[in-house]
């Protein structure tokens, strides 16, 4: 190890920097290694089909059903997931309670957990006798009902990590000062929270909607794959790839990538406007 | 009147125990102290935004230790205005009364006598973002005042100001305390500020609270 021979007084006149060229150009390099790769991944779904092939895939009625059955059930789970995400995202940002860490790790499972074993207990649950007493009186297991249940679990806990942010970048002050002018703790949230969180609303609705959209395992192991009856986009991806149909996937495929753009571009645009305007004063 | 007999306030591990003072009706009274001595614990206390832990608190005669903030009848103005960032001006003037089912009729009237007081006829429509620091105290002094009450708490409301506007909002607050006759209790660490304003003052030291002056 050299020892330095500087003196304080040589550090007092002189210092160098050194230049921040390498630093930002290794940055930029190892960033673009995977942006390229997101781009090219994109770029060989687009190379892969022709215009042909892709209103071939428009045309076929299997695959019409399943782009109108993702489109209604992920709008469905968009709705449920802001409406449960709401009051949770509330009760988390401001009320401090026992076994609040708990309850927040809990609300982070369906993020971490395998979408498969996601699948394996819904459907075991609604093999419990609670589950077989719902689905007397709606069938959910291998229905339309199920998917939407597949979609929400995962989609809602998306919903919630969203709506948590928007109401901690709101100040609680607001709503002090709502209570003091003679509201409610109901009024002061539904006057004075609940109007600044709309842009936090709709990225959570959004962000619950592009997640139910690109669900696949637990739907496919709560709800199968039968054709014309649970059959979401992602399910078609699946059954025409195995059956060698590959056109028809990639173009299944890039519709989802169309919405998925989308969305996130969406997403981006509230989601960068919810905090700017929470914390403009 | 503001009365705290032997009050005990406080949050989490940080207490303040022992507080006694009280503000006459119709006075302008300044609690004084160093930065994080629990000014604005009290101010909080005194609004029913915090519980109060032991002892009394009575406004204008009334019992009001455990009465929700929403019924003590307290204008408050917090140091950084928390103006309402979907709301024009006039919305801001208008909630208190809203809240209370005034009529419309009612409230234009408030809103704009109000809004003379205060000189902010000319921003009545727009919104908070944007408007300057001077501007927002103002109206977060009218929202405060919407409903009349009898008593008015401000944390540090000149905190934030520059010079000028400082010595504008302060001869506003001299001269609108006095006009609505409102029992008034300002937090602050200027002792300019408070020999400026003050009918009395109180500083918190050693734990508890002493009057200062007169």
């Amino acid at each position: 190890m050299s020892v330095s021979r500087r003196t304080l007084d040589d550090v007092a006149t002189v210092h160098r920097v050194r230049s921040d060229a390498p630093f930002i150009i290794g940055l930029c390099v190892l960033s673009s290694v995977y942006v390229l790769l997101i781009a090219g991944m994109l770029l060989a779904d687009l190379s892969f089909t022709t215009p042909g092939n892709f209103l071939a895939a428009l045309r076929s009625e299997e695959i019409r059903y399943a782009i109108r059955l993702s489109l209604i059930s992920c709008s469905i789970t968009a709705v449920l997931s802001v409406w449960i995400a709401v009051p949770i995202g509330y009760l988390m940002s401001r009320y401090p309670f026992r076994g609040k860490s708990v309850l927040d790790a809990t609300l982070d499972i369906p993020i971490v957990l395998p979408p498969l074993v996601i699948g394996l207990s819904l459907l075991i649950l609604f093999r419990t006798p609670v589950g077989r007493l719902i689905e007397r009186f709606l069938p959910v297991t291998y229905a339309v009902p199920g998917i939407i249940l597949a979609q929400w679990m995962v989609g809602c806990a998306f919903a919630v990590r969203t709506m948590r942010t928007t109401f901690d970048q709101i100040s609680p002050r607001q709503e002090q000062v709502a209570l003091t002018l003679g509201c409610s703790q109901s009024q002061a949230f539904w006057q004075i929270v609940l109007p600044q969180a709309r842009r936090g609303i709709l990225a959570a609705g959004t962000l619950a909607w592009a997640r139910a959209l690109g669900e696949f395992g637990p739907i496919l192991i709560f709800c199968g794959a039968t054709r014309m009856r649970t059959e979401v986009m992602p399910t078609s991806v699946f059954l025409e790839l195995s059956v060698g149909n590959i056109e028809a996937a990639v173009a299944v495929s890039l519709l989802m990538v169309v919405a998925a753009v989308l969305v996130l571009l969406l997403v981006r645009v509230f989601g960068r406007t919810a905090p700017l305007e929470a914390n403009q004063i | 009147m503001i009365a705290l007999e032997n009050v005990t306030a406080g949050a989490g591990t940080f207490r303040l125990p022992g507080i006694s003072f009280e503000i006459p009706t119709g006075q302008y009274g300044v609690l004084m102290g160093r930065t994080a001595c629990g000014k604005t614990t009290i101010l909080e206390t005194i609004c029913g935004l915090k519980a109060c832990r032991a002892g009394r608190i009575l406004l204008d005669g009334r019992e009001a230790t455990h009465l929700k903030a929403a019924e003590r009848g307290i204008g408050y103005v917090p140091q950084d205005g928390a103006l309402f960032l979907t709301m024009t001006v006039r919305r801001h003037l208008a909630f208190a009364l809203e809240v209370r089912k005034l009529p419309q009729k009612a409230i234009d009237a408030r809103v704009a006598e109000l809004a003379r007081l205060l000189g902010i006829e000319a921003i009545l429509d727009r919104k908070p973002v944007g408007l300057s620091g001077g501007e927002q105290q103002r109206v977060a002094l009218g929202r405060a005042l919407s409903a009349q009450p009898r008593i008015l708490c401000l944390d540090e409301p000149l905190g934030c100001l520059d010079e000028e506007t400082h010595h504008e909002t302060c001869e506003l607050l001299q001269r609108v305390c006095r006009e609505v006759a409102v029992t008034t209790l300002h937090v602050t660490h200027s002792m300019n500020e408070a020999k400026k304003l003050a009918d009395c003052i109180f500083r918190i030291e050693r734990g508890g609270v002493t009057r200062v002056l007169p």
